[in-house]
This record gives C-alpha cells, structure tokens and sequence, in this order.
C-alpha cells in the first residue's frame, strides 16, 4: 500500500507540476511510486526518478500511450491503481482528462484540485470559482485526487529512486491521435513561470499586446491573459488565467489593463506579489495588488520595462 | 442519431457568493439560479447538430430539484425536443450523477452525449469523463471544435499550451469549453413553444442508483482575504518598491 503519482509529461521531459504533486503526497505521508506512462518516455521515467520521496518509478512505455489518451491511460492505473492508498496527479489538461476516468473505474469518488492536505483523508478545496473553500473528508478506500500545483512547494530533484518497467499494455481501441498543435516558445510555462505579465481588454489589440510580451520578455517571465483579451482574439487561449483558465502562483504577477474580474482573480491571486496598471482607479483589482499604479498602461508598461 | 444534452441548475454566474456563519457551505436563499454556463454551450452544440442534419432527436436532461425543470425549459426553447428531469434536492457527488446518467444512456440509446466541462458550483470537472467510463464509451473532454461523420467524431480538445485533435469512436461523451461555440439567446416564440414540449420526470431510486457519498463535506470557508497594498504614484516609484521592497526584481 502506499501512494501513486501520475506523472504530468511530454515524453521527453517531466513537467515541473509533478514535482509539487510528490509534495502532496508527502505531505500525506507513505510511500511513494511514481507512474510515467508514455512512449520513448525514458527521460521523463530518469527525471522523475530524481525526485525527492518518489522510492520507485514505474514506466508503462508504449504507443498505446503515446498521447496520453483518457481510454488507455485510465484502463491501465485502474488495475495498477488497485494497490495503492492513494492516487495523484496534477491537475492539469491531461490530468483532468483521465483522472476522473479511474475514479469511476474503480468506482470511487474523486476530489478535485487540492490546495492543502489536512489528514491523509482530508483535504482543502477551492468551490464556486475560488469564492469559498471546503474542507472534504473520504471515506473512499481509493482515494483519487487531482493537485493544484501551486499550492504546494516543489520537493528537490535529490533523490535516485528505482525504475522498473510494466509490460502490461491496454489499448482500449476507442479513441486515437490526430494532431496536436503547441505554441512554439521559448517563454517559460505559464503555470511553472517565476514572473508572469498579464494583459486584459484594455491593451485593445493583438498588435498592442506587444509591449505585454516585451515586458515579459525583459522580466524573463511568461506572458498571460483575461477571458476577456482571449475571446476578442488578442491572444491565444492556452494564455488564459482564470478559473477556467490557468492558475498561476507566480512570484511577482503584473496585471495591465485588467479590471479584476472575479474570474480572473481566482487564477492569480495566491501570487506573492501583484501589481496593477490601470487608469480606472476604481478596479477591483486594485484590491488585491501589492502596488497599484494608476496610469495608463500604453505610457507605464513601456517605462516600466525601459526603467527594470 | 440522437443526441442527449446534460444541463444543471447552478448560481448563476454574476451572483458572488457567501459562506453562511455556521460554515454548513453557501447561502443560497433568494440567489438567482441560472443554466451553468458550460451547459449552454453544449445545448448550444446539440442543436447545431440538429440544424446541421446529424442530429435526428435532442433529448435535455437534468438532475436536481424540481426547479431544475426552468432550466430544461430553457433547453427546449434554445432546440431540444423533449426533456427529462431526475428530480433530487440532495447534492449529489459526479459519481452519483454519472451513474444516473448511464442508466439514462441505456435507456435512450444516443450516439452523443454533450455535457459542460464542469459546474461552476462544485467545480469538479469530473461527470463527463466518469460517465464515459461507466458505458464504456470514448470521451471527447474540453472540446473547442466538432465534427461528426461516418461513425465517428473528430474533436478538438483544449490541452495545456495548444490543442489536440483525436478521433474517437461513436457513442461518445463531449464535454464542451469555452470556445466551442456561442451559444444563441432563446425567441420569446420559442420560449412560449417549449411549454407544450413534453417533460418525463423520474426519481435517482426509478434508475436503482445508490446516490449515498463517501465524500463529507466538513465545512466551507470563505477564503483567505488579501488585502489591498499601497498605491505608487510613478512608474520610478514602483520599479524602486520592486527592486527594494519586495525584492522580486
């Protein structure tokens, strides 16, 4: 008995998320194995090793798992999932694809994005968009539970767990790859970013988004977005910070041109440091910032980034 | 083919909530309930499959208390034919209403199930996927974009950093995000036609599913508040704040 973490990857490498979810499972305390379920999926399988409290890495290297398709991935933790306590992982795309998949495989409930671990069958959970949180207790033998990442400190990359491979392999035979289309950046990942500028309605266009990005760039931070700068086109929608967006925890988090829509807010304001730029004094999101400038963004983004 | 559209009652999304004083979870009284948001666009995408001749039959089903009925109304006036209402007043878990829903399933055969991602009350993010386990059906989950043919769906799946496109099996379960579409305002017309659409009502018991939960909710919290800093008067300000205040740059 002990505690599975479902690894967040692409294959390659590990997302930095997985690092906070061993944290969780730390935190509530047992052994601790690691899933890598993949294709050509061995360096994520050696970086997962690394991490601190992880006592085994199992590899479930096959096509089948290439893309991390909900059918196959949920078919196979559901059986290896049986042996274990506790099952975790990030909640992230990918997690928040098949988790909820293995939970009712294995007929259990599932608790969705913690934020804290009271007791091993207790956690902290945001409801209604951040606006209030819940103390949930399981009495589930299984307990199936997604991570808010930023709720939890990164364990170190320190340790040297061993790796062992799973010959199983299911093919549920119900779904398949197409395509996939990523944002080609060398900007860090909006959730795992130390700095992120955050750009809303008010910067106007696609092309006035540029100086959110320039910003950014000088910060060596990672460029995010209202619901409300998405749906008008400005920028891609995997920018979003929001609830229904990304959550970001970032260490210092610009918010230019933003109101502070409830929305918005429940992504970003477990920040350390925010600050706001908006020429409407009244915004809400001044209520939440560390340093509120009242100015026009198109005159205090550029300074701000000629003066840092 | 016909397609089952799954909606629920939720706050509607303008209204902030409170925590009541004794923790028990949300004041509710006097709040004005709407269709989660989610559940309009995949109302929204049901119909379009209708006009668009894939779908022969929209079938809406809701479960919650018997004013949940509203929001299958709504349905049937944004398209949907019929409605079926599980009437409950308990919160049920997703596991609770998924198993409805595949007893549901069973029973009304469809090739697509569309759903919301997530409610935005509990914010689970969990019955589509659950459901599409327990039928054995493929899953369409955070869809941006689809198109059904031949037996098959092609989704467009929002995923962290881009999009993924997947080709799944028939009958599948869909949940739809944001971008999927924009859902239509309901016609008066519309609205005064849905009344005489027909509506079946059922029990959790009449589909023999246990709703009891092994998740308790000890109490609900209102969350920690930040409070509001201080106001730099210039950019030189704010950069000497950063650099030797917070020291975050």
């Amino acid at each position: 008995m002990g505690i599975l973490v479902i690894a967040d990857h692409h294959n390659s490498d590990l997302t930095p998320v997985t690092a906070n979810v061993v944290a969780a499972a730390k935190a509530i305390g047992g052994d601790i194995h690691l899933l890598v379920a993949g294709a050509d999926c061995q360096a994520a399988a050696e970086a997962g090793a690394k991490l601190e409290g992880v006592s085994k890495v199992l590899v479930a290297d096959n096509a089948v798992y290439a893309n991390q398709l909900a059918e196959n991935t949920a078919a196979l933790v559901a059986t290896l999932g049986k042996n274990y306590t506790h099952i975790l992982t990030g909640a992230t795309g990918n997690g928040k694809n098949f988790m909820p998949r293995i939970a009712a495989l294995l007929d259990v409930e599932q608790i969705s994005e913690i934020i804290s671990v009271e007791s091993a069958d207790t956690f902290k959970r945001p409801i209604y968009a951040g606006n209030a949180i819940a103390t949930v207790q399981s009495e589930d033998a299984i307990k199936v539970i997604t991570v808010r990442g930023t709720s939890f400190d990164a364990v170190a990359a320190t340790g040297s767990a061993s790796i062992e491979a799973i010959a199983e392999v299911t093919d549920a035979g119900l779904s398949s790859f197409v395509s996939e289309e990523l944002a080609a950046s060398d900007r860090p990942e909006l959730t795992a970013a130390k700095v992120v500028v955050s750009g809303g309605r008010g910067v106007g266009s696609a092309e006035k988004f540029d100086i959110i990005y320039k910003l950014a760039d000088k910060l060596g931070g990672a460029v995010g977005a209202t619901r409300a700068a998405v749906d008008a086109g400005y920028v891609p929608n995997d920018l979003q910070v929001g609830q229904t967006g990304k959550i970001v925890a970032p260490e210092l988090y610009i918010a230019a041109g933003i109101s502070g829509a409830i929305q918005h807010l429940a992504g970003m304001k477990d920040s350390k440091v925010i600050v706001a730029i908006n020429k409407d004094e009244e915004a809400p999101i001044f209520q939440v910032a560390d340093y509120g400038l009242v100015a026009d963004l198109f005159d205090a983004v550029p300074a701000l980034e000629q003066q840092l | 083919m016909k397609v089952l559209v799954a909606v629920k009652r939720v706050v509607d999304y303008n209204v902030k909530v409170r925590v009541k004083a004794d923790q028990s979870g949300v004041d509710l009284t006097n709040v004005k309930m709407s269709m989660n948001p989610f559940c309009e666009i995949a109302v929204e995408e049901a119909v379009r499959l209708k006009e668009k001749g894939v779908a022969t039959e929209v079938v809406a089903v809701s479960i919650g208390p018997k004013n949940a009925q509203e929001q299958l109304r709504t349905a049937m006036a944004l398209g949907a034919d019929r409605g079926i209402l599980v009437e409950t007043d308990e919160q049920l878990s997703s596991l609770a209403v998924a198993k409805i829903l595949a007893k549901v399933a069973e029973e009304e055969q469809p090739q697509i199930i569309l759903m919301g991602k997530q409610s935005i009350d509990t914010d689970n993010n969990q019955t589509t996927q659950m459901l599409a386990a327990l039928a054995g059906f493929s899953q369409g989950a955070f869809a941006a974009g689809l198109v059904v043919e031949d037996g098959k769906a092609t989704v467009e799946r929002e995923i962290d950093g881009g999009m993924q496109t997947i080709n799944i099996n028939l009958p599948a379960v869909i949940s739809a995000d944001l971008r999927l579409n924009e859902p239509r305002y309901a016609k008066l017309p519309d609205i005064m036609k849905a009344k005489k659409k027909p509506m079946d009502t059922k029990t959790p018991a009449d589909y023999g599913v246990d709703t009891a939960s092994k998740v308790k909710t000890l109490k609900v919290e209102p969350p920690a508040e930040r409070s509001a800093g201080i106001k730099v008067g210039s950019v030189e300000e704010l950069v000497d704040k950063l650099k030797n205040e917070a020291k975050v740059v």
